[in-house]
This record gives C-alpha cells, sequence and structure tokens, in this order.
C-alpha cells in the first residue's frame, strides 16, 4: 500500500494585496512506505506549499492528499517537520525544544530525559543542552529542529531544505546521519531541496518540480546502493542530466 | 584537508569529539576572559552615570537661592532642594509622609494589578482571535479617549469616597496600554512557532501556554511597564477628590496652603516610586524571560 498519495493536487495562494496566485497545479505522486522521497526545484516553484499541505498546515483548493488511506486533515506528530526557518521556540532550551512534542505526547518523564539525551548526542550538541536557541550558530538550531521531530518518532518525517543552511562539511556529515537513522528507524522520509546532488545522493526517487504553476515534471529512480560516492561517475552522469534536463524545463522551453 | 576528510567521512564519534573539544575550549575561555572589576569598580561607574541628575539639582538649587535675592517670589515659586529636603523631614518627624507614601504606593499596585490581571488575558484573546478583536475593538477604542479625570464624577457615585475610587481613577489609565500591547504580542506571534507546536501534537490549550504567552511576554511586560507609568501620572487625577492620604491629595492639600515645598515634595517622590518601580519591573522581566535579548 502507498502511504502517501498526493492525488491532482492544486493550490491557489490569495496574497494580501495582488493577484491570486496558483502556487500549485496538477500535483500528483505517491511514496511509499519506508521510501526516501526527495522533491527538487528552484526556489519558488511551490516546494513549501506542497510540504505545508502534507503537513496539515492548510488545505488544498482542489485536489487531495492522503496518508495510509486516510485525508490529511491537521497537523500532528505522526508527520513530524523540520523547517526551513528551524523554527525553534526561543524561549526553550536545547532540551526543552527537543522533549517539546514527548512533553505533548505525555511520555513518563524518565523515557522523555532517555530519547531527548539520546537525540542530542545523534546530533552532536553535548554540552548545549541549556543553551537557548540564540546562543547557537544557524547550523546548530538546524540541529537541534532535527532533533526534535526525530524525537517524536513520526512515520512520516517532512524536511524543507534542513540542510541548506549548513558549511559543507557539517552538510555531508548531516546526511550521512540522516541516511543512517532512516536506515535504522525505517520511516518515510519526504524530503525538499533545492540540491539535485543532494536529492541524489539521499533518495530512493526524485521528483522534479518546475515552477508557474508548481508542477512535479519528472520522478527519477535512483537505485544505486546507499552510500553513494557522488564522485563516481554513474552518479555525475544523471546530476549532469537532471540538471541540463531542468535548465531546458526552465529556460528554454519557454520563449523568452 | 585532513579536517574535510575527518568531517566527510564522519560518524557520531566525529561531533562528540567535537563536543568535548568544545568543552575544553569553555574552558579556555573563561581563563582568556578579563577578570571581573572589583565592587567598588562597579559601582563607581554606575555612580558616573548620574552625573547629569547631580548637575540638575546643583543647577536647580543655584538657580533658587541666587535667585531669590533678584525676585523674592522664587521663594514660593520655585523652592530649593534643600527646602523640599527639611520638608520631607518635617512630614517625616510627624509621621504622614510615610502614609502618604503607603496609601498612593497601594492604590497604584492595587490599580495596575487588576488593569494586568484583566488586560492581559483580554489583550492575549483579542491577539490570538481576529474574531473576538473585530467584536471588542469598536468598544474598547471607544472607552479608551474619555479622560480619567471625566470619570471621578461618576465613579464617585459608584464608588463612593475611598479608595476604590482612587483605584478605579488609576485603573483606567493603566488598562489600556497593559491590553493594546498583550494584543500587539498575541498578534505577532510567528506562524511557523504556532505550526511547529501543532505538529509536535500540541493542542489549543497547550498552544496557548507554550507559544502564544510566551512569545508575547516582552510585550506583556512593555504594557505593563506604561501602565505602571500612566498609572503614576494619573495619582494626583485619582487622589483629586476622594482621598484624605496620599502624594496625590498631599500635592492639591499643599496647594491650598501655598506649600510649594510639599508639592514639589510629591512630585519628586512621585518621580522616585516610578523609577524605583519601572527598575523592579525590569528585574522581573530579565528573570521570567531569560531567553530574550536585551
Ligand atoms: N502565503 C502565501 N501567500 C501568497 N503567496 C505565497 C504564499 N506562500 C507562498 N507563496 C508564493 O507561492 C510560490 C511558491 O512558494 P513556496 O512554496 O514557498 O516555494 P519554494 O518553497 O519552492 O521556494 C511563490 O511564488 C510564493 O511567492
Ligand atoms: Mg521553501
Amino acid at each position: 500500500m502507498a502511504q502517501v498519495v498526493v492525488r491532482n493536487v492544486s493550490k491557489v495562494h490569495i496574497p494580501l494585496k495582488g493577484e491570486p496566485l496558483l502556487a500549485l497545479h496538477g500535483v500528483s505522486f505517491h511514496v511509499e512506505d519506508n521510501e526516501f522521497f526527495s522533491i527538487v526545484g528552484p526556489s519558488g516553484c511551490g516546494k513549501t506549499t506542497l510540504l505545508n499541505l502534507l503537513a496539515g498546515f492548510e488545505t488544498p483548493t482542489r485536489g487531495e492528499l492522503l496518508v495510509g488511506g486516510q485525508t490529511i486533515r491537521e497537523p500532528g506528530w505522526e508527520r513530524a517537520v523540520v523547517f526551513q526557518e528551524y523554527a525553534l521556540f526561543p524561549w526553550y532550551t536545547v532540551v526543552q525544544n527537543i522533549a517539546y512534542g514527548l512533553k505533548r505526547k505525555r511520555l513518563p518523564e524518565a523515557e522523555q530525559r532517555d530519547l531527548t539525551d539520546h537525540y542530542i548526542g545523534l546530533v552532536g550538541l553535548r554540552g548545549f543542552e541549556k543553551r537557548y536557541p540564540r546562543e547557537l550558530s544557524g547550523g546548530m538550531r538546524q540541529r537541534v529542529s532535527i532533533a526534535r521531530a526525530l524525537a517524536v518518532k513520526p512515520s512520516i518525517l517532512l524536511m524543507d531544505e534542513p540542510f541548506a543552511s549548513l558549511d559543507i562539511q557539517t552538510r555531508e556529515f548531516m546526511q550521512d546521519e540522516l541516511l543512517k537513522i532512516w536506515q535504522r528507524e525505517r520511516k518515510t522520509v519526504i524530503f525538499v531541496t533545492h540540491s539535485i546532488d543532494e536529492a541524489i545522493k539521499l533518495s530512493d526517487r526524485v521528483a522534479i518540480m518546475t515552477p508557474r504553476p508548481g508542477h512535479i515534471e519528472e520522478i527519477k529512480t535512483v537505485d544505486s546502493a546507499r552510500p553513494r560516492d557522488m564522485t563516481h561517475a554513474a552518479m555525475v552522469q544523471l546530476a549532469a542530466d537532471v540538471k541540463r534536463w531542468l535548465r531546458q524545463q526552465l529556460f528554454e522551453s519557454t520563449p523568452a | 584537508m585532513s579536517r574535510v576528510e575527518l568531517n566527510a567521512s564522519g560518524t557520531s564519534r566525529d561531533l562528540s569529539a567535537a563536543a568535548r573539544v568544545a568543552e575544553d575550549s569553555a574552558a579556555l575561555a573563561a581563563t582568556l576572559i578579563p577578570p571581573p572589576p572589583p565592587a567598588w569598580r562597579r559601582v563607581a561607574n554606575r555612580l558616573v552615570h548620574l552625573w547629569l541628575l547631580t548637575l540638575f539639582l546643583v543647577v536647580w538649587e543655584l538657580v533658587s537661592t541666587l535667585g531669590v535675592r533678584i525676585n523674592p517670589q522664587l521663594d514660593v515659586m520655585l523652592p530649593p532642594p534643600t527646602a523640599v529636603f527639611s520638608a520631607a523631614q518635617e512630614l517625616m518627624a510627624r509621621g504622614v509622609l510615610i502614609t502618604h507614601i503607603a496609601d498612593s504606593l497601594r492604590r497604584v499596585l492595587v490599580a495596575v494589578g487588576v488593569g494586568a490581571i484583566l488586560g492581559i488575558p483580554l489583550g492575549l484573546a483579542m491577539g490570538w482571535s481576529a474574531g473576538f478583536r473585530a467584536s471588542v475593538d469598536p468598544l474598547l477604542e471607544f472607552i479608551r479617549p474619555i479622560p480619567p479625570l471625566a470619570w471621578i464624577p461618576l465613579s464617585i457615585l459608584w464608588f463612593g469616597i475611598g479608595d476604590t475610587q482612587n483605584e478605579y481613577i488609576i485603573f483606567l489609565a493603566a488598562f489600556f496600554p497593559i491590553v493594546l500591547n498583550a494584543m500587539a504580542g498575541a498578534r505577532d506571534v510567528d506562524t511557523y512557532l504556532v505550526r511547529a507546536g501543532l505538529s509536535l501534537g500540541a493542542r489549543r490549550r497547550d498552544l496557548f501556554l507554550t507559544v502564544v504567552l510566551p512569545a508575547s511576554l516582552p510585550n506583556i511586560f512593555t504594557g505593563l511597564r506604561v501602565g505602571l507609568g500612566i498609572g503614576w501620572m494619573a495619582l494626583v487625577a485619582g487622589e483629586l477628590v476622594a482621598a484624605p492620604t496620599g502624594l496625590g491629595f498631599m500635592i492639591n492639600n499643599a496647594r491650598t496652603l501655598f506649600r510649594s515645598d510639599y508639592i514639589l515634595l510629591g512630585m519628586v517622590l512621585i518621580g522616585i516610586l516610578g523609577l524605583v518601580l519601572d527598575f523592579l519591573m525590569r528585574q522581573v522581566s530579565a528573570i521570567a524571560m531569560p531567553w530574550y535579548r536585551r
């Protein structure tokens, strides 16, 4: 059974001023259980809009989104979100931010402590437990945000350009960690990025989005074994193909 | 080069090693920062900031004591600080000054306290729910411009002569800034923080206590500080008619006695009390919001 089904979804944004904007049009795809599914596309093509619909923050103007056969109606921890802007609570320390969802799940105190501690170690923030978000670097904030989402053990992890603001070393490290967690805990990951290399490195399948209106043009399957070496000829070739194809879609098919 | 390799092929051990390095460097950082200055130095540094206030007092004293030789009326028009100080000693000795101060302080605190208890929830609810705001806003904005002084006759009919009437006038002045600031705080809560809360399983009540309230705290404290300040400004109006004590009463009473030294004393004391309460309020807000950058 396909766990996540997106069927013919369109979304119109109505800004405070100006024309309504068709952010998504006729978007359909499905994501299997435990699949690592990426969505790539240039900025402004509607990736965050799509993720907001999947999270249940907004409702589609047309079409439907289902998880396990049920329409997505509201947000919930089964679909934890890692936000592009981190969205850490400034008034909570690192530990309190990570424990936030566990408290809402009413887990026993001891279990909360163990889980929080585990994920703090995992994202390498030991020693920073009592810091407030404003006392952390951008990369550290993003890692808190990832730990906070992982800690609630969601069956689906929605990630919006989670590594975009990290330096290359930390980014590669976090990519590897994410893959390990995904392989160990078996969860569905829907991963939004604007980096084609990142999508190919991580995903089972890569959906390629084009803008105005946001639409999924093609879904590529990447079936080489992990960990993938992005300097390997086959990977380089695949990335180059996708980039050329996307460039064509974006700049060459539309008359200037 | 070797560092890049280390990180690119990183395992979780790498980052815990990094955390250990961070701890060591925290210890190193502690040895590198200059030692805190001795206590007397810190006190001295603070006292230096009082130069303008000192200058103000000195100029006032000189204008009054020298000016009186040119214009004898200045004795009544502007008594010097030293005269205000002896007035304070005199009223203190008669035992009335403490009563005036304590009564006024109590009235302002009760009025602002009630303003906070009613105003903060009302403002937060208005900020949180656009529908509620749309219905309450017209009523609030209609009452807000009415001067506290205009309420005196009616409030005496309602509450009679006494503390409640005085407090009601002060409350009217303090209430609106408290409501409006709390409302601004709750309106400006970042959408993505609300969404983060919801996607981590928060219910509406959770969300209010863990997101909306803390996000509004800086504005709430601003409202309390402004409300307290305006409460002091309304003190003389509050104690104009129906009070037998208080600094506002003292000022009004001194007017009929031509005791401008008492009037100035009342003004100075209100200034000092306002200053002290605002300082305390800032301390409370720093304790309540350790995460907030000042
Ligand atoms: N709340 C909104 N109101 C109006 N327009 C919006 C809103 N959110 C997004 N948009 C518009 O929708 C388009 C897609 O935005 P978004 O989903 O954020 O793209 P991406 O995440 O791919 O960069 C953009 O043109 C953006 O300006
Ligand atoms: Mg986006």
